[in-house]
This record gives C-alpha cells, structure tokens and sequence, in this order.
C-alpha cells in the first residue's frame, strides 16, 4: 500500500493550563495523522481534552494554557506561486500563534467549525459581511466580487434564499441555517483541512442529518480533510474514516471505523460501545455498565488514566506506569498493558 | 448486575484525602471566604474598614481634645507629626510650636520650636467621656505626657477656630461612616422588599415598582438634593437633620439594590432547585427564605459594599456644600467646608486632609466590594 | 392494556403570552402545547419524544402543575382512589397531593441547591410533608442514599463535591423520598457524560421495579427511549403526532414525521447506514404555526388535504395513535425488525 503523505501529523502534544489550582493537564501526549480525502474522527467525553487539541492545532491556546510539548506538523499549500508543487512542511508548534505564517494558515488553509454556534458570528453585523470580511481577508477580491463567492458558496452549503439569508444576522437564523452559515464561513477560503468541533451536539437529530450529509458530500466534492470531532459514537460511526478514542487527555485507541466499532481492542473502547443503549438493544436489560466517574481534572489517576474504572485492570501495572500506544492490527493502535503483554509473549 | 445495588459504582474515587473532604463539606460562605481572601488588596482594605469602625464606635477614645473646644489664640496651628523614635529609642513625641504675631499682617505665624519635644503617651488621661455611652473613663488613645497643661497636641493642626482637627476627624468619621452605612441599610430594606414583591410576583405590582424605578433613575439627583435639603426646617437640631439627610439619601438610592434584587427573582424563579423545592411541597415564606433569599445574599452584600462608598459621597458633597449636615454637627464633607476658600488652602493646607480620608475609604470599600463581588458566586466553574 | 389508568390527559393546552409595549399588552401566544391527550397507565414508563420546542417540557410541567394548563384536564388516581382533575386544583389543594408526583430534572448542576447539604436537600421534602424529628429524618435519607447507589456518609457535603452522575443520584432519591406513584423525569441522562448514562439508566430501571414507579420519561435520544420506554409518544410543534407501543412504533411508524425521525438517528455500526434520510426545512414556530397539518411544509407524503385540514388524532389500531390524514394508505421504513 502506497500511502500518502499526511496533511497533519501530531506528535506527542501536550498541553496544559496552570491555574491557581494546580496544574490542568488537558492533553497528555497524543500523536494522530490525518489524510488528505479522508474524515479523522475525534471521540471522547466531556473534558478529555478535545477541544483543546484543536485549538493547539490552530495555534488559538490562550493563557493560562501553554503547549508544553510535541510537534504539529503542517504539510502547506504549495508557496511558490503558480505551477508550483513544492510542498513544504512547517512545525506550527514553533510559529508565532499571531505570525503572519499562523494567520496565513488558519483560515485559508485550516478552518475550525466551533463548538458554540453562537460563538461564530458576531451578533452586531450580517452574515454576509462577516463572509465577505473572512474572504477578503485570504483573497485579493473586491467586495462585489467577495458577495458573489459568498452566494456561491452558501448555494453549496445548501442554503435556501442565499441572497437575503446573507443579509441576515446570525441570532434570525434557525438552527440548521446557523449551522450551514458557520461551514459557509468555514469553507470560504477553500481549506484543505476543516475541523468540525462537536457541530452537531447543539442541534436537533434531523438537523444534525442534515449537517452530516452535508459534511460528507462537501468532503467528496472538495477532496478537502475533515477532523469531525463528537462524543456521540452513533455520529462517529456514520461519518469517519479513522477514529481516535480518547480519555483525559491521552489516546486510548485508533484506527478504522470499522475495526473500532467491530473489533475494539481497548477496555474504554469496548466498555463505552457496550454501554450506549440503540435502538437495536434489547429493551429493559441492565446496560453493561462503566463504573465510577470521570476523574476531576486536577486529580488524574496515576499510570495508565482508565485503570480505576478498568474492568481488566492489572494492579500493579496498569496503576504503576503510563502505558504506550502501540500497533496491533494494519492500523489500528492501542494503548493498554493488555496487548504489550500479548506483544511481549509472541 | 443482580444484586439490587448493582448500579453503584464502587466509590474509590470518592475516598477522598482530608483537603477534599474539606472541600466537600465546606458550605457557601466557606467558599466566598476562601476566594476572597485571594485577594490581598482587598484583604487589606477590609482591614483598613475595621480600622475606620473602630474610630466610630469610639471615637472619643482615639479623639486627643474636645472637638468643639474653640481657641482664637490657637488658631492655624499646623499639623505637629508624631514621631516613633526619640534619640535612637522607641518613644512617642511630636515638634512643640510657637507662635509669634507678624507685626505688619497681625496674624500668628506658628514655628516649629526646635529646643523642645512634646513627649506622647498612649492610654493617657484626658477629658472624661464615656465609652460607648455607657462607660464613664478618660482615657484616650494619645495625648501629651509631660503633664504640662500648656502643652498640646495637635496632630493634624487647628482650624480658623483653633479646633483640634485631628479630634474633629475622629468625630467626623463616626458620623460620615454611619449615615453610610444606615442609608445602605435603609436603601437594602427598600430595595429588597420592593424588588422581591417585584421579582417574586411580577404582573401588576412589577409594572408600577418598574416605572417608579425609572422615574426615580431618571431624575436629575443633585437638584432633588438641593430641593429637599434645603425644606429641612433650619431650626432643626444636628441629630434630626442627620437623620433626614440620610433618609433623603437612601430614598433615592434603593433603586439599584430593587433592579438587582428583582433580577435575581426573576433568574431564580426559573432555577430547577426552586422548581424542585415546590414540587416538594414548600410554602412560598420558605423557598423564598431558604432557597431564594441565601442564593442572592453575598451579591447583595457586595452590591451594598459598592453602595455605601456613593453614599459617603453624596453626604460629603451635600455638606461642603453647606446643604446637609451644618455646624456644629461634624462630618466630613463639614471638615471640609473649611477648605472651602483659595486663602485658607493657601495659609492652612493641612485642612484638606479630610478629604484624604474621604478618598482613601471610598477607595477602600470599593476593593472591598470588587472583592466581594468577584467570591460572591463561588459555583460558577 | 390491563394496568389501571394513573394520569389520564385530556385536551391540554399550554399558551404562552407574547407581551409587547410598555404596558405589556398580549401580542399573541406560543402554542407550547396544543391539545394533547394520551394516558399513563400505572407501572408503565411513557416516552415522551420530539425536536426541541416541541413542547415536551411544558407538557411534563403542566402534569406537575408548575405551570397552570390554559385548558384540559389532567385526571390523576390518587393512593387514596380518588381521581382528582389536577389541573382545577389550587396551591393550597395541590399540597397534600405533591408527594405523588415527582419530578427529576435534566441539569445535574441547576436541580440542586449549593447552599445545602445533601442531608437538607433530600431530607426538605420530608420535613415539609411532617417529619419534624431530625434522627427519623437522618435514618430516611440514608435509606434513600443507599437506595440510589451513594454512601450515607456522604450526607453533611455539598453539592459540589460531586460528579455529574452522582449529582443526578441525590436528584433521584429527593424525588423519591415521598414515595410518588409518578415520577415524571424530563431528559434526565440527556446532561451526563456517556460512560455515566447507562449507569443512571439502570438505576432507575431498577427503581421502577422495586418500587413499582411510573415514569413519564422525557427524552430525545431515541435509543434511550427505545431502551426503557413500554409506550412512546411523538410530538411536533405542540401537537402528538404519534402514539403506541415502543416495539411496534419503531418497527412501523404510521406517521411521516416519527419515520423522519427515526431514519435521522445514527446508528453506532459504521456497517450499517443511517442517519442519511433528510428532513427539508426548519421545524415551525409554535407562534405562527402552518395551516392545516403542522407537518406539510416538510412532509415528503404531502396531499392537498394536508395543507388546509388539520388532521385528527385517531386510533388507527388498538393503542395506536396518529394525527395524519395519510396514515392508512402509507408504508413507512422503521428502523428495527
Ligand atoms: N481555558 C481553560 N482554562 C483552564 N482549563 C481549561 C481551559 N480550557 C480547557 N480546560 C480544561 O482542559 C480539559 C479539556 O477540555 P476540552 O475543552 O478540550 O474538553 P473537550 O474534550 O472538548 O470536552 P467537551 O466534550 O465538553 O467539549 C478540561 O479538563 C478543561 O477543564
Ligand atoms: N415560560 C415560557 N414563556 C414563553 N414561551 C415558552 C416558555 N416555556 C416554553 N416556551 C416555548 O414553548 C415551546 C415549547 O417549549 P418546551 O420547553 O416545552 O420544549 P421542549 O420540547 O421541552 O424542548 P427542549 O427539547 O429544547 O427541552 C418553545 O417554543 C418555547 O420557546
Ligand atoms: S397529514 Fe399529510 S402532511 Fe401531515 S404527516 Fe400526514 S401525510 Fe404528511
Ligand atoms: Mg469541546
Ligand atoms: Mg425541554
């Protein structure tokens, strides 16, 4: 198989945010790649980290947080002007985050869909101005020019009556147009890499329909990459390609759709998959349960972060150490002691 | 999964070490104490406000002289600092002074008299008053301590009347702090009853208390000041104008303290736990005093610290301008009447440290306040 | 269905003012719930499913009487054997008839009082229903503790010192601890995090057997619903669409708008596709809702008589329940066999 090269490629990132509390070790060393043409899903509950990641990735950590560690590295758009193929390769961990590089990137080449959908606009101007605004930020257009791109583009999001929605403002929108409007935005400098953070945890189901599809079919259309970001692994099953599980801040599992949804390897992974009632299960059972809690971000267990809640935990070993990812099929990687074990013995 | 408690979880997480539990069972002011002390400055302030309290519970006991003792020979005295050290040790002494009368302007110009030290004690007897009200004593906090009956002590200087100032500022604090503080009081009781009658119940009775905020915000306060002190019948004695000037005040203060209380209603009827207390079968009387009333309790303590530094001023203000407390009532906005002219700011510059003063409490209870408001809702995560 | 009926609702109507102007004259209203009727029969957990705004809410707090119905009646068997009309009851009758119907909420955080103790939040109930002597009180609350899975130790700590899941367990027992016959609980897993979801979801399974509760159970995470709910009910902008028995609904819907439904839930088996059927349009306001059938707009089945006549709500098989004009000619996909 010949692979491609990735477009992003994460390597052991660690962020981490110091309160006067004490010290928020929001993400923990987590690498992943992610292909061009390709939708890299994002799963984990509420805290684990995922957000911040993204926001790494586009350089937006604000203080008190800080990456302490790690590489992002960024496979650019091709700089020498036209005809040219060279692409280079950048570390964004070592950009200024307010650079000219940095902005040059975030938003024409990386466009992060935000989890508050009432954060992406402004409420004070339309819509389309802010469209045009992001447009002409990238782009050399006069601002006829940059309202003709942004009608385009809403017609390609989707959007009924584009010319009026545009002259809008984002709080006369009704959920599902807000949505569409924010990967309009999104969309606007034709990225090569869109990450959806939660963008349907807002929203209705038949909304949240209506947005993955259209996800999907952009994601065909554009060959763009698409990092989809959820907890809901019914979503994630629907739209990825690879899937990356994670708990407090590090990575559990990671491979296929299919091989973690049909053979998971992880504890966490098949815990959560068997503790989601479907409408497939069989109605008034007790659900297999995971015990306990999420563990308060201050409080982090030691060694490996799932071993309190572990049904298969090895006292001793799993308490003891921080285990490490590791490969156990063509693409798929775990990090649990159960399969170093396994590795060690064979 | 068959035993009737298999839904626990297994509660290891939850053995929690001392400083968690500590925190588990720490209740709401706990908390507000614990992130308000983060605040140094605050912290400090509050101090500070003990320190002026004091002064009004007692003022007679930091207070050196009679305040209202008049000296024209002793007029214009300046300030005499008091110094810790003598000769290398610890011992309290101020500069005596002098005067001697300029033969062409006939005034008594003051000199620091080098050969001689007034020697300062604490605890020192003096004129007797009573502590509290009740406590017959003579003692006070400083005073001069070689026995001589000619030598005095003025630490911030004389006025034109050749009244302590220093004794003046202390009597001035207790008065300008009080009427502070019961106008807050009284503006807190309008402000909550109206406001809750407002929030609690909206309707009819939120649409009149409603307008009659606005109307009240809407007027021009410094004319109804002027208007109404100046009705106060002038044959009035200092405590009933005291007490009218700070009825006047809170009159037209409670309005904020109403907007803030009927906000908090209004937030709050929509909250699930008060929901879930009347599912339970609460009466009114008791979601509103335990559920409603001590959710909004330690804003309204901070909105009421931030309350009384306007207070203050608009006293101080009124009574410069001649139009609230007037002699021989002492406030602090009286004490600086004083400064009122170019000359006297010229001749005796020690006369505005009232306004110091003013400035530094302001200040302080607006820390304070700050403070407070920013630990007031230890919940928000 | 042989269970005797607890809670029978009739006709209710729900209206919201919208106030305008100065002197806050009625401008209109939101339709929050308009006309809705269906039964809870004792012992059954009843589904109660739709969009958001739908009106889900405010049916469950027109059933408790937090809110005054605009019209309707709630007829509810009391312990006693009496059947009371609860939405003619005033403050002071309701009263005695609270500890029969409780209520658990969505927001793990909002529902508990931070200033009290564990001990004051789940004791309140029984102190205000008669219990004055504070040792009988501590023995219940323990009881209720452990009923729901928390260490009585825990009973002097505050809210904050718990998680989530464990905040929705002190919800449960406080609305247990006057031992209701109808527990209504409005999305109560909808706030937790998924590892926390099944755990709550088999507590109260498991409550509901041992203290034969009924549960009106408000939700829209339709594999939740599917999982523990005998009977669902579908709502569209204030109106039931849909009524019947769990299995048979998701297997057959009879209504267009419980397929679309259906069809947009995203089954977690990335084998089997789903969640891809769309649904045009945006879900009306309850304020100016469209004529006729308040589904047409979107309706995919759509006839002429659907955009001028509302349907009525008609038993088209025994315990079936549909509001569509169509509901007999059409062949709807469901989404289990
Ligand atoms: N600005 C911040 N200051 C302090 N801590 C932060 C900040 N932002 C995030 N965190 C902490 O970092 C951790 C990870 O947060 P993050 O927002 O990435 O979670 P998430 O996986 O996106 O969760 P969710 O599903 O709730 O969005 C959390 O414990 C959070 O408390
Ligand atoms: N107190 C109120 N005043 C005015 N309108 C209200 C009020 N409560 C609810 N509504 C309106 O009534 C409609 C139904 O609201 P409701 O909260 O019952 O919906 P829901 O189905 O519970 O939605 P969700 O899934 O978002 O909780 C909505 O349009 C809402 O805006
Ligand atoms: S009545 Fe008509 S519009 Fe309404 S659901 Fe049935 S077929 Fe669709
Ligand atoms: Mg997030
Ligand atoms: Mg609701």
């Amino acid at each position: 198989m010949n692979a491609p090269a990735p477009l992003l490629s994460v390597r052991n990132l660690k962020v981490q945010f110091a309160l006067d509390e004490g010290v928020v070790r929001a993400v923990e060393g987590v690498s992943f790649d992610v292909y061009p043409g390709k939708v890299f899903g994002i799963v984990g509950e509420s805290g684990c980290g995922k957000s911040v990641a993204m926001k790494a990735v586009l350089r937006l950590i604000e203080a008190p947080g800080r990456i302490v560690a790690g590489e992002i590295l960024w496979r650019r758009k091709p700089q020498g002007g036209p005809g040219s193929t060279q692409e280079e390769v950048v570390d964004v961990t070592r950009l200024d985050p307010n650079g000219s590089v940095m902005r040059g990137l975030r938003g024409a080449e990386m466009a992060l869909i935000p989890q508050e959908p009432m954060a992406a606009f402004s409420p004070v101007h339309t819509i389309g101005d802010q469209i045009v605004e992001a447009i002409r930020l990238h782009q050399a257009v006069s601002p006829r020019e940059g309202r003709r791109l942004a009608v385009e583009l809403f017609k390609s999001v989707g959007m009924p009556m584009p010319e009026q929605r545009l002259d809008a403002y984002s709080w006369q929108l009704s959920g599902g147009l807000r949505q569409r409007a924010i990967i309009a935005m999104a969309l606007s400098c034709n990225p090569r890499l869109l990450i959806a953070d939660e963008p349907t945890t807002a929203v209705d189901v038949t909304t949240q329909a209506q947005v993955l599809r259209l996800l999907r079919q952009l994601q065909q259309e554009r060959d763009a990459a698409i990092i989809f970001i959820t907890h809901d692994l019914g979503v994630i099953a629907q739209v990825a390609h690879d899937v990356l599980v994670m708990y407090l801040g590090l990575v559990m599992e990671q491979g296929p759709v299919n091989a973690i949804f049909h053979a998971p390897k992880h504890p966490y992974t098949q815990a959560l998959l068997r503790s989601i009632p479907t409408v497939q299960s069989t109605p008034r059972e007790p659900l297999p349960t995971i015990s306990g809690s999420i563990p308060h971000p201050f409080n982090r267990p030691r060694g490996c972060p799932f071993h309190p809640r572990c049904p298969q935990s090895m006292p001793g070993r799993c308490d003891a150490a921080t285990p490490e990812l590791q490969a156990v099929g063509p693409d798929q990687s775990v990090s649990c002691f159960l399969y170093q074990t396994a590795e060690a013995k064979a | 999964m068959s035993s009737p408690t298999a839904a626990a979880p297994p509660e290891a997480e939850l053995a929690a070490t001392a400083a968690e539990e500590r925190v588990s069972v720490a209740s709401n002011w706990t908390l507000v104490w614990w992130r308000f002390r983060k605040h140094r400055l605050a912290l400090f302030c509050t101090l500070l406000l003990i320190g002026f309290y004091l002064v009004v519970l007692v003022p007679d006991f930091f207070a050196t002289q009679d305040p209202e003792a008049t000296d024209a020979k002793q007029a214009f005295i300046p300030a005499q600092p008091l110094h810790l050290f003598n000769a290398g040790q610890l011992g309290l002494w101020a500069p005596a002074v002098a005067g001697k009368r300029n033969a062409i302007t006939l005034r008594m110009e003051w000199q620091v008299d080098e050969t001689r030290r007034i020697p300062v004690g604490v605890f020192v007897q003096g004129e007797p008053y009573k502590l509290l009200g009740l406590i017959e004593t003579d003692r006070h906090l400083l005073g001069p301590a070689s026995g001589d009956a000619k030598d005095r002590l003025y630490l911030l200087g004389t006025d034109r009347l050749g009244r302590d100032q220093w004794s003046r500022l202390m009597f001035g604090t207790r008065t300008s702090m009080t009427i502070g503080m019961i106008a807050v009081a009284f503006s807190i009781v309008l402000g909550v009853i109206l406001g809750g009658i407002s929030g609690y119940f909206g309707g009819l009775p939120d649409l009149i208390i409603q307008r009659l905020v606005e109307l009240l915000q809407s007027l021009p306060t410094i004319p109804i000041w002027l208007a109404l002190t100046a009705a106060l019948p002038q044959d009035w004695r200092p405590e009933q104008v005291f007490f009218a000037i700070t009825l006047i005040l809170s009159l037209l203060g409670w309005t904020t303290l109403a907007r803030e209380v009927r906000g908090r209603f209004l937030a709050l009827r929509e909250e699930d736990f008060v929901l879930a207390a009347e599912l339970a079968g609460c009466s009114r009387m008791r979601i509103i005093t335990r559920h409603m009333v001590p959710t909004f309790m330690s804003h309204i303590i901070a909105t009421s610290t931030l309350a009384i530094p306007v207070m203050i001023i608009n006293e101080t203000s009124l009574s410069f301008l001649g139009l609230g407390l007037r002699p021989p009532a002492i406030s602090w906005g009286v004490l600086l009447q004083e400064a009122q002219n170019i000359q006297t700011v010229a001749l005796a510059p020690w006369l505005l440290v009232p306004g110091l003063v003013v400035i530094v409490a302001v200040l302080a209870f607006n820390l304070v306040g700050d403070g407070l408001r920013d630990a007031a809702d230890p919940y928000t995560h | 269905m042989s269970a005797p009926v607890l809670l029978e609702v009739k006709h209710l109507r729900k209206y919201f003012p919208i106030r305008r102007g100065l002197l806050q004259r009625v401008a209109g209203n939101v339709r929050a719930v308009d006309d809705v009727s269906f039964t809870i029969a004792a012992g059954e957990t009843l589904g109660l499913v739709g969009e958001s705004g739908c009106g889900k809410t405010t049916v469950s707090r027109c059933i408790l009487r937090a809110y005054t119905p605009t019209s309707g009646e709630l007829n509810f068997h009391t312990k006693e054997g009496r059947t009371v009309d609860l939405a003619r009851l005033s403050r002071a009758e309701l009263r005695p008839l609270r500890p029969q119907m409780q209520m658990i909420f969505q927001d793990p955080y909002g529902s508990l009082n931070p200033r009290m103790t564990l001990f004051d939040i789940v004791g309140e109930p029984l102190l205000v229903n008669g219990l004055r002597d504070r040792q009988a009180r501590t023995d219940q609350v323990a009881e209720l503790l452990r009923l729901v899975g928390l260490r009585p130790e825990y009973m002097q700590r505050f809210p904050h010192a718990f998680s989530g899941g464990q905040r929705q367990r002190i919800g449960i027992a406080r609305a247990l601890a006057l031992n209701p016959r109808l527990v209504v609980a409005d999305e109560p897993v909808s706030a937790l995090d998924v590892s926390v979801q099944a755990q709550i979801l088999n507590l109260l399974l498991e409550l509901q057997k041992r203290l034969s509760l009924t549960y009106l159970f408000v939700a829209h995470n339709l594999g939740v619903v599917k999982h523990i709910c005998d009977r669902v009910a579908v709502m569209y902008v204030g109106q039931l669409v849909e009524l019947g028995e769990t299995q048979a609904l998701f297997q057959a819907p009879r209504h267009p708008y419980t397929a679309a439904l259906l069809a947009a839930v995203p089954v977690p088996d990335p084998a089997v596709r789903s969640g891809d059927v769309e649904l045009k349009g945006d879900v009306p306001s309850p304020a100016n809702p469209p004529s006729g059938c308040y589904f047409h707009p979107r309706c995919p089945f759509a006839a002429e008589v659907c955009r001028t006549e509302a349907p009525v709500n008609r038993e088209v098989a025994p315990g079936r329940f549909v509001s569509c004009h169509r509901a007999d000619e059409l062949q709807l996909p469901g989404v289990v066999q």
